[in-house]
Parts: C-alpha cells; sequence; structure tokens
C-alpha cells in the first residue's frame, strides 16, 4: 500500500513527487504562490488596459525563482532578518511574504489605501519597513548601491541576517553593479550579500546580445572572488535548491554569492511595451504545471481550479479596489520628512 | 580655541561616543591621513571606502535604513555631482514610502574656493542641494556653529547634508565650544596636541578627546543675527559670512548700519528672523559664493518679493558666484569669481544708497 500525505482534505500518494527532489507539500505550495502570483500581475495589466491605472510594470515569467527566493527569506524586521532591495519585478517575493493581493492592486490603481506608498509609485514598488523590504525605486541599478549599506550592518551585527538584492541584466551596464561588487568583497570585510541578475535578454526593447559583449554576467563576480552560480530560473527545482544553497553559504560564512537565474519576461517590460503575452518567450508555470501533472503530483483539474480561484478572487479584489478613494491632494507635503504634515512644517 | 575642522573633529566624536553614531567614512576619512582636511582624525569609528563616491552615498543609505547613525563624507563637494541621483533616492525614502521609512544620515562635504582649488575643488553645492527635497541643509561659518551643527545633524531622523567650507576650516573660533580648553594661545596648544594627529608615523598615535564635551546643538532652522542694524539686511552663510561682516564694519564707519544674518541652515531655513529684518530695513542683499543663474538666494528673493513688496525701499539684490564652469586657479580669475570683501561691501553700499 502507498503511503499518502494529506494536504486539506485531499489525499495522494507520496512517492508521486520521486521526480523531483522537493517534497510533494512544498511543490504544491510554490506552485499555490505561483499562480497567484500571475494571476495577480494578469489582473494589473487588465486594469491598466481598462484604465484603471496609468502605468504597469511588472516580472510576469519570474515566478519560478521569485517565488522559491520569497519562500527562502528569512522574514522580519532588523539585522536579525533579511534585509530586501527589490526591482519591479519581484511580485512573487512580496506574495511569499505575505503581501495581502488586494494591496498591490491598490498601487496599480494609485488608491489612498496603498500602503507601499499612499499612491505615489508604480505597480510592483514595494515598500514594508516591517519586512525588511527597502523602498523599490524605478531606477535599474540604485538597489545595489543601497544594498551596501544593510549588507555593512548586517556584516557587523552577525547572526543568520543576510541582505538580497536584485535586478536585471540591462541593469548591470550601470556603475553601480560594479560598485556593488567591489564593496561586497573588500577584502577582511566581505559582506553578507545575496547579489542577483534575472536576465531575461532585454533591456526594454534592447536585445541584451546588441549590447553587451560578455556571455555570462556572473563571471564578473570571479574577478572579485565571490562565489557565482548561473541557473535555469525557469525551473522551480534548480532555482529553490540553488537559492538555499547559496543563502545558507551567505548565512555561514558571511560572505557574497552573486547568482545570476536566466528568466523569461512574458508581458514584455512593461506599459511601454504593450504588455501582451509573448508565446515565444518560455513559460516558467506552463512547464512547472506539465511536470506536476506527468509527476502525478497535480492533476490538471486541480491546477486548473487552483487558477479559476485566484482569477474569480483577483477579479472582485480589483472591483473593490476600483471604489476606494484616491489620495487627498493635500497630502502631497506629508511625510517628506519624519511625521510631516503639510507644507514645510 | 578650535579651528572649524577641529570643532567637526570634535563633534564627530561626541557623535560616535555619545549619538550611537557607527560609521565615520568615506575616501580616506580613516587613519593614518583622517581627511584631506583632518576632520576625522583619531575616531574610533572612521574608515576608508574606496574612491566610489556613488557607492559611499548609497552605503550611507542601507545603512541608515537599517538603523545604523553614519556620518559619510564626499572628499570634495566636485566629486558629488556623479551621486546626484543617490541624493534625490535618499530625500525621498521617507515621502515615497509614504511615511513607512524614514532615513536618519549625514553627508559631509567641503565646499566653496578660497584655497585656491581650481577647477575641481572649488565648487560650491548649496544651489544644488537646496533644489533636492528631503534633506536639511547646514553650513557653519565659525567652530561653535561647526560643532553644534554637526550634532543637530546626528540627531535629526532625516538625510542631513552639512557643508563645510573649505576656506573656514583653519580660521578659529571667539566662543568657545563646551568642553574644549581655553581660548588662550596655551588652549589652543593643548587641543592641538590633545587631537590634531603628527606628522610621519601616526600608527601608535590616538587623539586624547576633551573630556567635557556636550552636546551642544545649533537648532536646524535656526538663524543667527550677527550684526545688528536698521538700514541693510545681508543675509549669508559659509565663506562670505564672515565677509559680510567684515564689510558692516567697516560700512558703519561710514554710517551705514548693516544687519547680517547668518542663516547656518539652508534647509529649512529661518524665514521669520529674515522677515523681521527685512521689515526693519526694507533693503535686503543675499550674499553666496556658489553661480548666481538658479541659485538659492533667488529663491530667497522670490519669497523677499512675496512676502516683502511693499516693505522694500530697493530692489532685493543677491551677489553670487559667476555663473562660468568652474573656478580659475590663478589669483585674479578666482578672487573675480566669487564674492570678495571688495564686491561684497560695494555691493552692500548700493543696496544701502539705492532711492526707492
Amino acid at each position: 500500500m502507498k503511503e499518502i500525505i494529506s494536504e486539506g482534505t485531499r489525499l495522494r500518494p507520496k512517492s508521486a513527487g520521486a521526480k523531483f527532489r522537493l517534497d510533494p507539500e512544498l511543490l504544491i505550495k510554490i506552485h499555490n504562490n505561483m499562480v497567484k502570483t500571475r494571476v495577480l500581475e494578469e489582473r494589473e495589466i487588465r486594469m491598466y488596459k481598462q484604465s484603471d491605472g496609468y502605468f504597469w510594470i511588472g516580472g510576469p515569467g519570474e515566478e519560478a525563482f521569485s517565488i522559491p527566493l520569497g519562500m527562502l527569506v528569512k522574514k522580519g524586521h532588523g539585522l536579525d532578518y533579511d534585509f530586501l532591495h527589490l526591482h519591479y519585478r519581484s511580485a512573487g517575493i512580496m506574495t511569499c511574504l505575505g503581501m495581502e493581493p488586494i494591496d498591490a492592486l491598490r498601487q496599480m490603481k494609485n488608491t489612498a489605501l496603498d500602503p507601499f506608498s499612499g499612491g505615489r509609485n508604480f505597480s510592483n514598488h514595494f515598500s514594508k519597513r516591517a519586512w525588511n523590504v527597502v523602498p523599490v525605486s524605478s531606477t535599474i541599478e540604485t538597489q545595489y548601491l543601497t544594498a551596501i549599506g544593510t549588507g555593512l550592518a548586517h556584516k557587523r551585527h552577525g547572526g543568520t541576517g543576510i541582505t538580497i538584492v536584485n535586478g536585471g541584466d540591462a541593469g548591470t551596464a550601470e556603475g553601480d553593479f560594479a560598485s556593488c561588487l567591489v564593496w561586497a568583497s573588500r577584502p577582511g570585510n566581505e559582506l553578507p550579500m545575496l547579489i542577483i541578475v534575472t536576465n531575461n535578454q532585454w533591456g526594454i526593447s534592447t536585445a541584451a546580445a546588441t549590447q553587451h559583449g560578455d556571455k555570462c554576467i556572473a563571471d564578473r563576480g570571479k574577478a572579485f572572488g565571490i562565489k557565482t552560480g548561473v541557473i535555469n530560473g525557469n525551473d522551480v527545482e534548480e532555482s529553490f535548491l540553488a537559492l538555499q544553497d547559496a543563502m545558507n553559504y551567505i548565512r555561514k560564512e558571511r560572505k557574497p554569492f552573486l547568482m545570476e537565474a536566466r528568466v523569461s519576461r512574458l508581458y514584455g517590460h512593461s506599459s511601454a511595451t504593450g504588455c501582451n503575452y509573448i508565446a515565444e518567450e518560455e513559460d516558467c508555470l506552463t512547464t512547472f504545471e506539465a511536470k506536476l501533472e506527468a509527476a502525478q503530483i497535480m492533476t490538471r483539474k486541480e491546477m486548473d481550479q487552483v487558477r479559476e480561484t485566484y482569477n474569480a478572487e483577483m477579479l472582485e479584489l480589483s472591483q473593490r479596489v476600483k471604489q476606494e478613494p484616491l489620495p487627498d491632494a493635500s497630502t502631497i507635503y506629508d511625510h517628506v520628512y519624519l511625521g510631516q504634515k503639510g507644507r514645510y512644517w | 580655541m578650535a579651528t572649524l575642522v577641529q570643532a567637526i573633529r570634535m563633534a564627530l566624536h561626541y557623535g560616535e561616543t555619545h549619538l550611537g553614531v557607527k560609521d565615520i567614512f568615506g575616501e580616506d576619512v580613516g587613519a593614518p591621513l583622517g581627511g584631506v582636511f583632518t576632520a576625522t582624525q583619531g575616531l574610533k569609528n572612521s574608515w576608508n571606502s574606496p574612491l566610489d563616491e556613488r557607492g559611499i552615498i548609497g552605503a550611507a543609505i542601507g545603512l541608515g535604513l537599517a538603523g545604523d547613525r553614519c556620518v559619510a563624507e564626499i572628499q570634495f563637494c566636485d566629486y558629488i555631482y556623479n551621486t546626484i541621483d543617490m541624493l534625490k533616492l535618499g530625500g525621498m525614502q521617507s515621502w515615497a514610502s509614504n511615511g513607512d521609512w524614514h532615513l536618519p544620515m549625514t553627508v559631509m562635504t567641503p565646499v566653496g574656493s578660497g584655497i585656491r582649488g581650481s577647477i575641481y575643488h572649488s565648487h560650491s553645492f548649496d544651489a544644488t542641494m537646496t533644489h533636492i527635497p528631503g534633506w536639511k541643509v547646514v553650513m557653519p561659518s565659525n567652530p561653535l556653529d561647526a560643532y553644534g551643527l554637526m550634532i543637530a545633524c546626528m540627531k535629526d531622523p532625516n538625510p542631513t547634508m552639512y557643508l563645510k567650507p573649505k576656506a573656514l576650516m583653519r580660521i578659529r573660533g571667539t566662543e568657545q565650544i563646551p568642553g574644549e580648553p581655553p581660548l588662550t594661545a596655551e588652549g589652543e596648544r593643548q587641543l592641538k596636541e590633545m587631537i590634531d594627529a603628527p606628522l610621519g608615523d601616526r600608527s601608535q598615535w590616538k587623539a586624547r578627546w576633551p573630556e567635557g564635551l556636550t552636546d551642544y546643538t545649533v537648532e536646524l532652522g535656526v538663524g543667527k543675527t550677527v550684526r545688528e542694524g536698521d538700514q541693510v539686511t545681508v543675509v549669508s552663510y559659509g565663506r562670505t559670512l564672515p565677509i559680510c561682516a567684515q564689510a558692516a564694519d567697516a560700512l558703519r564707519q561710514e554710517g551705514i548700519s548693516v544687519e547680517v544674518i547668518d542663516l547656518r541652515t539652508l534647509w529649512p531655513y529661518d524665514w521669520n528672523l529674515v522677515s523681521e529684518s527685512i521689515r526693519k530695513t526694507g533693503r535686503v542683499l543675499y550674499v553666496n559664493e556658489d553661480t548666481e543663474v538658479t541659485n538659492f538666494g533667488e529663491h530667497l528673493i522670490r519669497r523677499t518679493i512675496e512676502d516683502h513688496f511693499y516693505h522694500l525701499e530697493a530692489r532685493p539684490r543677491l551677489l553670487a558666484g559667476a555663473f562660468i564652469p568652474g573656478v580659475g586657479l590663478a589669483d585674479p580669475l578666482e578672487m573675480a569669481s566669487t564674492p570678495q570683501l571688495g564686491s561684497i561691501t560695494e555691493a552692500i553700499r548700493e543696496v544701502a544708497a539705492e532711492r526707492a
């Protein structure tokens, strides 16, 4: 008789996960978060196309990497926990940290209840002090610099908290990326930083191959003595295990690791490039679901049900968000300085 | 009788021992040099960074976000320009997060002419810095204020920019910093022996800090009237402030009564103090050495016009640096590029004489 594990009311054979190295329960959880994130972002895109938001930018296609990453973050406030310096393709990470989808939709619609920026910033420009998520900036590279500071603080503090910074391949053309490598690897002062490049081969409309002579961005870390890794970011299991290894190394050795994840960009750069589905790119969710089905971990019907559930939820949430008030114009001066209300103080 | 740079150094020492400043860093900030102007000699928490201004500001932002207070230095403000978007980023952390985050951090950088610094060591930065919201910006003109403003910056929960007028680094004050040795030649010698690193091998040297240093604070946003008068108001800060005071003293002999205000904090500035003075004199001259186009003084003239148009007895004026790319090295070039005693005195005379 086969062993079975319980997952809610459903029973499934434990051996069904044999083609994966990860536990089936974990795989189902990852799948759930991937779908949740994908549907959330697709809802945001629909909102943009329905004029319920001025601009969309996000990261559909990176879920196979961002979900494992988010699930491995040591979440909390202060230096005992990880600090995150994210770019604007990080909805999957935030989903895993526990972000309420409606909050992302609020930012998409710029409502007063947007908890990340109060209606001031673009979609996917998250910020949450309670989780050490520093404000996301539209600049594509400055996060590699601010990460140095929390890296320094983490180094001094000790413990197992680390600094995590991510960005795209195009942003590595900026000097800030090189600065990050220099500061992270000062002899005797190496910093506990996970430096991530999600390489989708594009910088808005410009192909990386037309601008970058280097074939492997991660190789740049080798010149600084930084441990590096290049992974298929479209593969859930490879991503999870590689991230786990890298983060364990950083948490223990208190030294940097540079990881390049090759990922897809399923809806282009942003509103600026139309945000339509690009069928030529590998869809990591499709790939993952095929594997789950082949391994008999989930059925097609179950996976469809997950998606339908989230589709209905996100639709309902988006409708609710549309009814919320926009920020009051009188608040434009608020918080220029700590505690400031109104003009000057 | 501390010099201005010794005052800064003592304030930083107080900051690292009493205010939780964990990092004082930048290019050549740590041993053995202790800063190109010696502002950071002997400090226990000072250290050298890579020659990377953007990295320095980014590191400071990250440290502040982590809750670790720091003072970062950009060696000359001439080299801060490639960090403009980082300064903008630092200034927006609170606002962009709708108040969720705040960012305690201080950046200090030497500014201005006066040491024959040529094209890349004579820039001013007050016009650019006051254009970046979210920062508080200060510039002292004497050692006591240098100390008190640094203490204020290190206590503030927001990003603070401390502009050091390099021409005044070696001037000595006439007011005692609480805790420093007496304002005598002997006191001056004592302080030098205590906190100035010796020439040559410094590997065994340690500063001996005055024990009675306090948290003497010059509140941010509070200016100071350094000369009282009733005919003309002159508002300045940094290098040009003592020159304005000198001009006022000379003009008093001519029967011209000049009120001189040291703004001390450029943002938020003490408009009440300036405003009250303008109401009294009806005439105002703003003096600074940054380039004159889109100069901070132009903003002050705007407020003067908006708030005091009907109080004015003469056109509000600005005397500032020439709108040229840099300050030329040769003596006649530098002297003609930025306000000096002669041009300041003449400008005050003109404002005083103008008939409404």
